[in-house]
């Protein structure tokens, strides 16, 4: 009975970074488009960890969405290339 | 005794396992989905049902050993995997029956155990796989897909807590759709191969097929359409469970728990852990619910879910045993199974009737805290 503990420990991590990885890009972006749909709507994207309110304008919050959407959709891309290899 | 009875029912009864699977894991991937309305559930399962088969096509690989490696693979005949099934069949109609998820592959698994148990003796079970392949992971995945989707819901409501309201609702509601589709693929790859491995070894084992062949394309298509079947009908019992008796789901919920589920389960499937998909789903809810707020979690339903998961090797086992200790005395007794087992089929399938759960009552429960606003 031998349980390799190594690669479940990798299993674990990757599982916890490409999760939450991919939660909070879908959540920036959402951010980004709020900004979009308000015209100049506020992003507290250091609230967590009490950092200052940071302004968005409408052209930053699309360039934000579209590039963390990209990034979610690639680590979402990489699973379905895992599921087909 | 006469084999292509034998091989006839086991290919017949591991299709009805298939769509057994089918519908008592289609929670897995859309009981989030429906239970926050980002789809309608006849949506929904279209959608799970369809997936599970484009996923049965997309790898045809046949496990080299259908039992992983818990039982010794030559005592493995075609009465055992009948009586295996068996088991495993019933277990997932007594729990769908009560609304509990519960892993097939588990229940496919303690069938084996207990039918080889009989054919073979207590010597060709190995209990340390036994120990790692089951016990540990069906500890380890609903912890660690739960704490994944506990960080996951909490950072979705924190960043987008200054969001606006409509768009953040709208964004996660599309990413749920994505991310449900997901495990609904991941699913009908991994557990459409189960079968489809059964069938295909059952076929060799009677000389239908030569000795390493893969699986024939019509059992990669009845496989997936079994499957497809299945997860189409909805288990709308576990469907109700998941959804709405676990914890009052929000869409960022919903898609923490879902993205959790995906990548626990691609990354385990890489990675060469394979774990069950429904504790992995079922962990990610728990996960989510307790994410948001901890005391709106429903945790005396999961003290019902893990006691149905400590039952499910067990349980399995012991129906497997008696059905292939009966198949292995002939023609005659593999015809007597296969009548009580589908007389009690119907009997736990008239009992649903008396509270039957469809697509239009899915949702129907009553709810167990006042609900938050979304940006909670």
């Amino acid at each position: 009975m031998s349980i390799n503990w190594g690669a479940l420990l990798v299993v674990a991590f990757v599982s916890f970074g490409a999760a939450v990885g991919v939660v909070v890009l879908v959540a920036l972006a959402l951010l980004g488009l709020s900004a979009r749909a308000n015209g100049t709507a506020v992003a507290d994207a250091g609230a967590a960890s009490g950092g200052s309110r940071l302004g968005m304008s409408s052209t930053a919050g699309t360039l934000v969405a579209g590039l963390c959407l990209l990034g979610a959709v690639a680590i979402a891309g990489y699973g379905i290339w895992i599921i087909i290899n | 005794m006469d084999l292509s009875v034998i091989v006839i029912a086991v290919v017949m009864t591991a299709l009805v396992f298939d769509f057994t699977n089918g519908f008592h894991d289609t929670a897995n991937a859309m009981a989030t989905s429906i239970a926050t309305g980002a789809l309608r559930p006849k949506v929904a399962v279209t959608i799970a049902g369809v997936l599970n088969l484009v996923g049965a096509f997309l790898s045809v690989e046949v496990a080299k050993t259908i039992s992983s490696g818990l039982v010794d693979d030559t005592q493995v005949t075609p009465a055992v995997i009948f009586g295996g099934l068996i088991g495993a069949i019933l277990w997932n109609m007594l729990t769908w029956l009560f609304g509990l998820p519960s892993s097939s592959s588990h229940a496919l698994f303690g069938g084996l155990i207990g039918a080889t148990w009989v054919a073979a003796g207590a010597d060709a079970i190995k209990f340390g796989a036994v120990v790692t392949k089951i016990l540990l992971p069906a500890v380890i995945s609903p912890i660690l897909a739960g704490l994944i989707a506990m960080a996951a819901t909490y950072l979705a409501y924190r960043i987008t807590a200054r969001g606006e309201d409509g768009t953040v609702k709208k964004g996660f509601k599309y990413g749920q759709i994505v991310s449900a589709s997901m495990v609904a693929l991941a699913h009908g790859t991994n557990d459409a191969q189960k079968t489809m491995g059964i069938i295909t070894l059952t076929l060799i084992t009677a000389g239908a097929l030569p000795t390493g062949s893969g699986p024939p394309f019509w059992v990669v298509l009845s496989a997936g359409l079994a499957i497809a079947m299945g997860t189409y009908l909805g288990g709308w019992r576990i469907i109700q469970t998941l959804g709405k008796r676990v914890s009052e789901i929000q869409t960022p919920q919903g898609f923490a728990a879902e993205t959790a589920s995906a990548a626990v389960i691609l990354a385990s499937s890489h990675g060469g852990f394979a774990l069950s998909t429904t504790q992995v789903a079922t962990g990610s809810i728990f996960g989510a619910g307790a994410g948001r707020r901890l005391a709106s979690v429903q945790w005396g339903v999961a003290g019902q879910m893990a006691l149905a998961w400590l039952l499910t090797l067990p349980a399995a086992a012991i129906v497997g045993a008696l059905a292939a200790w009966a198949a292995s005395s002939g023609t005659f007794g593999t015809i007597v199974v296969a009548i009580v087992a589908i007389a009690l089929i119907a009997g736990i399938y008239l009992a649903s009737k008396r509270q039957p759960v469809t697509a239009d009552n899915v949702n129907d429960v009553p709810v167990p805290s006042a609900p938050l606003p979304v940006n909670a």
